[in-house]
């Protein structure tokens, strides 16, 4: 069911949607009252302490666990024996039959594949006493060979290779595209191993009520209605058996609310140990046993005409996905291969992406997954073509982009069940020229021209992206009035610290007629309604602000019909302004607030008349389309020749996205999200010995950005394309910062030293500019 | 290592007696047996300051200290900034400025500034820029939490020149 919307009105035309108003989130927060996991406590609660594997791929021969159980304090020493009625960590959808040998079992049975992997869990008294027990675990084993590289296979049991899946797209007559080539230009790409690090490392409180049969998992986060349908199955509990909670939290990512094993041992562990059990994940833990992601390495193909048009391209990858399949199966294969050609039109395309298990943390999802490695590849191979054809960079994308004219553009695959991406709105052309004129590039060139002039290693780079969000397929919000007239919001979504309660309460107060600050907004919790769709792929504002929009506006009808009958007032004689229904333009006249309209639907109540008693409203929204926001990013890098370190002096974001429910969380989320990409393009990699022992395992190794490596940052958010398939026009916001970073340093970078080409592997760091230096000097 | 201490931990001005063992961080202390748990914890190896504290007058790693070893000094957390309803200056200018999104990191970088600021409020821009690139941030990008400290550093000072200035 699909069916255009018509533009909605612009920020000026409305109260507070659209504007950059202050979040409702914040006073919790910087007074120190935000309830994340670790603030979660519960009277005569256990504390977890995970034994984890210290080899990376080891025939697990015997655990002796008997030392730490006869510690003082210790409850219980659980292994895989343990609960072997435990089903492996699910897939959160239905995947391919041939993934699911590959699942993580909760506890290690029979080998370990990862330094981290957990192999038992002790239950104790106090989180010191624990660790100690934790420690007095003797794992005996006997090693396996490791497989480090993901273009080596391996076995990962008797009857199964490292090579669980090879994904194809491809679409278009490729070799008839090769053969007409004016230019063929091929490139190998490699995408370090890096990922969202939140601030806040991940818990899991467990907590069973017996009195109830309810099972309770705090710390939540994410997706958390999706969670419990996993638990729900793996578990074998009934649905109202078992709820998901979640408070503050730390940062999401994409990798924090995943389902992990350790939620699955404190569920477990509080119903069979009958008391509440609380883990809260270290920091060393967390960069070893969270998601990783990223590690892919590109073998790329482009045939061109003389004019630099892409009559085909070809892609032969290898995704490194570490020790086990988890939650999202292949998912990251597949969406790097179906968005690599972005907003150019391709003649031909063919991409063969072989999902590989190598002997690291397991790999998922991060902020923009298989787009910031995608664009990376795609934008890498368009500065290569433009190099080869002696053509402008910017020229050659805008003779390839696709046409604003040609949209809706569907791109469709060849392969059964390879999903087809339709552009809903735009003009990528049209944003390109906004671009170049907002941020005066041509200044900003000539500037760099004068410099380098003046023997600056300084360059430029650029990359254009598109970007997903909204996958439906459908979700729902309650909204109630209180008789104090305050709103509660009631929503299947989630809050990773992106300001979403602020967002669906600018959503709900445009569309009621309240002040947006009285609106309590509830979110991750599986108890106050049965469905929802949480926080990823940028879905949130899209999905749930699409319900709650639909929830508001049916809540006003209502509203409005009760105060017409008490007022004696036709209904669109009436507007609702500051949660007070009044008659429409005029000060005057007789009034009646939301509360007190709650209060004369009571039950029992005479202005009934046999409608149900209560000011409220449930609705939903359905869409069976994602959305596409897209957007031009530009660098300007600095290298320091000698030690090999590269300053990023700026870096600027043109991004449309339909509708801006917030311009000022909105700038936060692009801007936090480019600096993330700085991270991944110069910084951030996790490195393993050979052997598989995790080399960045401290904040010492892994290294995020702090403030002396973030450079100014300018956005400019584009409204002129509101998507028509939802009707508040809104396109996803949260993604888009980081998606064009890692392409974009790369490319100045490439400038800086006059080295076309030169960054062939993500990130920069000095070692790697200094050897690519090296050769030059060496083969100038 | 299981002998307990009786210590004594001043907290914003309100004293917590506690039995700890002598290895639980000032941080664990501070939260789990002081209930103050505003104060958050990152790393527990000094690098992302989440735990930042003011302990006598001088931001510290909360987690690089025993609880021992704070007995008898003054603890500043950031459940002590606001005053009744009225916030600190750096908290309303970390609100107005956007300065935090999930909001973990805050109370330690706004601890940081808070310091930095009451030890020398004239401080130069350079000079605040090295303080606040002690502590990470995953979310921001950081300029906004430059922004609201520059904007609570000028607010401080008028602040600071109104009360001198007014007659008694």
């Amino acid at each position: 069911m699909t069916h255009d919307h018509p533009p909605p009105p612009p920020a000026a035309d409305r109260k507070v949607l659209g504007h950059p108003v202050p979040r409702i989130e914040d006073r919790p927060l910087v007074t120190g009252h935000g309830l994340y996991a670790g603030d979660v406590s519960f009277p005569h609660q256990l504390h977890m302490r995970i034994v984890r594997a210290t080899n990376a791929h080891a025939r697990l021969v015997a655990i002796d666990t008997a030392a730490a159980r006869a510690h003082p304090g210790v409850v219980a020493v659980w292994t895989a024996d343990d609960i072997a009625d435990v089903p492996p960590i699910d897939f959160r959808d239905p995947s391919a039959a041939v993934l699911k040998p590959y699942r993580q079992p909760v506890l290690a049975r029979g080998r370990v594949r990862y330094v981290g992997d957990p192999v038992a869990a002790v239950f104790a008294e106090d989180p010191y006493v624990a660790e100690d027990a934790a420690d007095l675990v003797e794992a005996k084993v006997e090693p396996l060979p490791v497989v480090m590289d993901a273009h080596e296979l391996g076995e990962f049991e008797t009857g199964h290779g490292t090579e669980p899946t090879v994904v194809r797209h491809s679409f278009g007559d490729i070799d008839a595209a090769f053969a007409k080539a004016h230019a063929i230009v091929d490139l190998e790409l490699t995408c370090g191993r890096h990922s969202g690090v939140p601030m806040e490392t991940r818990g899991a409180i467990g907590r069973y009520d017996a009195a109830r049969d309810v099972l309770e998992l705090h710390g939540a986060a994410k997706v958390p209605h999706r969670n419990k349908e996993t638990l729900v199955r793996m578990l074998g509990r009934r649905p109202h058996g078992l709820h998901l909670f979640e408070g503050a939290t730390g940062g999401g990512f994409g990798i924090r609310g995943e389902l992990y094993p350790e939620d699955v041992l404190v569920l477990l562990a509080a119903m069979r140990l009958r008391r509440p059990v609380k883990w809260i994940e270290d920091r060393r833990e967390h960069l070893i046993a969270a998601n990783h992601s990223r590690q892919q390495h590109h073998r790329v193909r482009a045939a061109v005409d003389a004019q630099g048009h892409l009559l085909g391209i070809t892609d032969e990858f290898f995704h490194d996905q570490g020790a086990y399949v988890r939650t999202h199966g292949a998912r990251v294969v597949g969406r790097t291969m179906s968005m690599l050609t972005g907003p150019y039109k391709v003649g031909a395309y063919r991409a063969v992406g072989h999902f590989r298990l190598t002997n690291k943390t397991p790999a998922a999802t991060y902020r923009a997954p298989g787009r910031y490695e995608g664009t990376f590849v795609r934008e890498r191979l368009m500065d290569a073509i433009a190099q080869r054809l002696g053509i402008d960079g910017i020229e050659l994308r805008r003779r390839n982009l696709i046409p604003g004219a040609a949209m809706p553009y569907t791109v469709a695959f060849d392969e059964p069940g390879a999903e087809e991406l339709i552009l809903d709105s735009g003009d990528f052309s049209a944003l390109l020229d906004k671009a170049l004129v907002h941020f005066k590039w041509r200044d900003v060139l000539a500037d760099v021209t004068r410099r380098r002039a003046a023997g600056e290693a300084v360059g430029t780079g650029m990359a254009m992206f598109v970007e997903e969000s909204g996958r439906g397929p459908a979700d729902g919000a309650k909204i109630s009035v209180d008789t104090d007239g305050v709103v509660e919001v009631v929503t299947g979504g989630a809050s990773v610290g992106q300001g979403f309660a602020t967002a669906m309460a600018q959503i709900c107060a445009e569309a009621l007629g309240v002040d947006y600050q009285s609106i309590r907004v509830v979110h991750g919790r599986t108890d106050r309604i049965a469905y929802g769709i949480g926080a990823h792929a940028a879905r949130a504002t899209v999905m749930t602000g699409g319900a709650v929009n639909a929830t508001a506006l049916a809540l006003r009808a209502k509203a409005l019909q009760y105060a017409s009958e008490l007022l004696q007032t036709p209904a669109d004689a009436l507007d609702i302004l500051d949660g007070v229904v009044r008659r429409r333009g005029g000060e005057g006249g007789p009034s009646i607030t939301l509360g007190e309209i709650a209060a004369r639907v009571k039950p029992g109540a005479e202005l009934l008349h046999g409608r149900e008693p209560g000011l409220s409203a449930e609705a939903w929204f359905h869409t069976d389309h994602t959305v596409f926001p897209y957007g031009a990013q530009f660098a300007v890098v600095r290298v320091d020749r000698d030690t090999g370190h590269v300053t990023v002096e700026r870096l600027m974001i043109a991004y449309e996205v339909g509708r801006a429910v917030n311009p000022m969380m909105l700038d936060g989320q692009l801007v936090g999200g480019a600096i993330q990409g700085v991270g991944g393009a110069l910084l951030e990699e996790f490195t393993y010995d050979h052997d598989g022992e995790p080399l960045s395992a401290t904040f010492a190794d892994y290294l995020t950005p702090t403030l002396r490596d973030a450079p100014p940052v300018d956005v400019l958010i584009a409204e002129d394309f509101p998507s028509p398939r939802n009707p508040l026009g809104l396109k996803g916001g949260g993604e888009g910062g980081i998606n064009a970073v890692g392409a974009v340093i790369a490319s100045a970078i490439d400038d800086a030293i006059d080295m076309p080409g030169a960054v062939t592997r993500l990130p920069v760091t000095p070692q790697r500019l200094r050897e690519i230096l090296r050769r030059e000097a060496a083969h100038p | 290592m299981t002998e307990k201490l009786d210590i004594t931990l001043n907290i914003n001005g309100r004293n917590h007696a506690i039995r700890v063992e002598a290895r639980k961080t000032l941080v664990d202390a501070i939260r789990d047996d002081c209930g103050q748990t505003g104060t958050h914890i990152g790393c527990e190896h000094g690098i992302c300051g989440a735990c930042t504290v003011i302990l006598d007058g001088e931001a510290v790693r909360a987690c690089l200290m025993f609880a021992v070893q704070a007995q008898g000094k003054k603890i500043r957390t950031v459940e002590g900034l606001a005053q009744g309803d009225k916030l600190h200056p750096l908290q309303a200018a970390f609100i107005k400025h956007h300065g935090l999104q999930c909001g973990f990191c805050t109370p330690g970088f706004l601890m940081l500034a808070v310091n930095a600021l009451e030890r020398n409020p004239e401080i130069g821009d350079e000079e605040l820029l090295d303080v606040l690139s002690s502590n990470l941030c995953r979310c921001t990008g950081y300029q906004n939490i430059i922004t609201a400290v520059r904007a609570a550093a000028a607010e401080m000072r008028r602040g600071v020149l109104q009360q001198a200035g007014a007659p008694a």
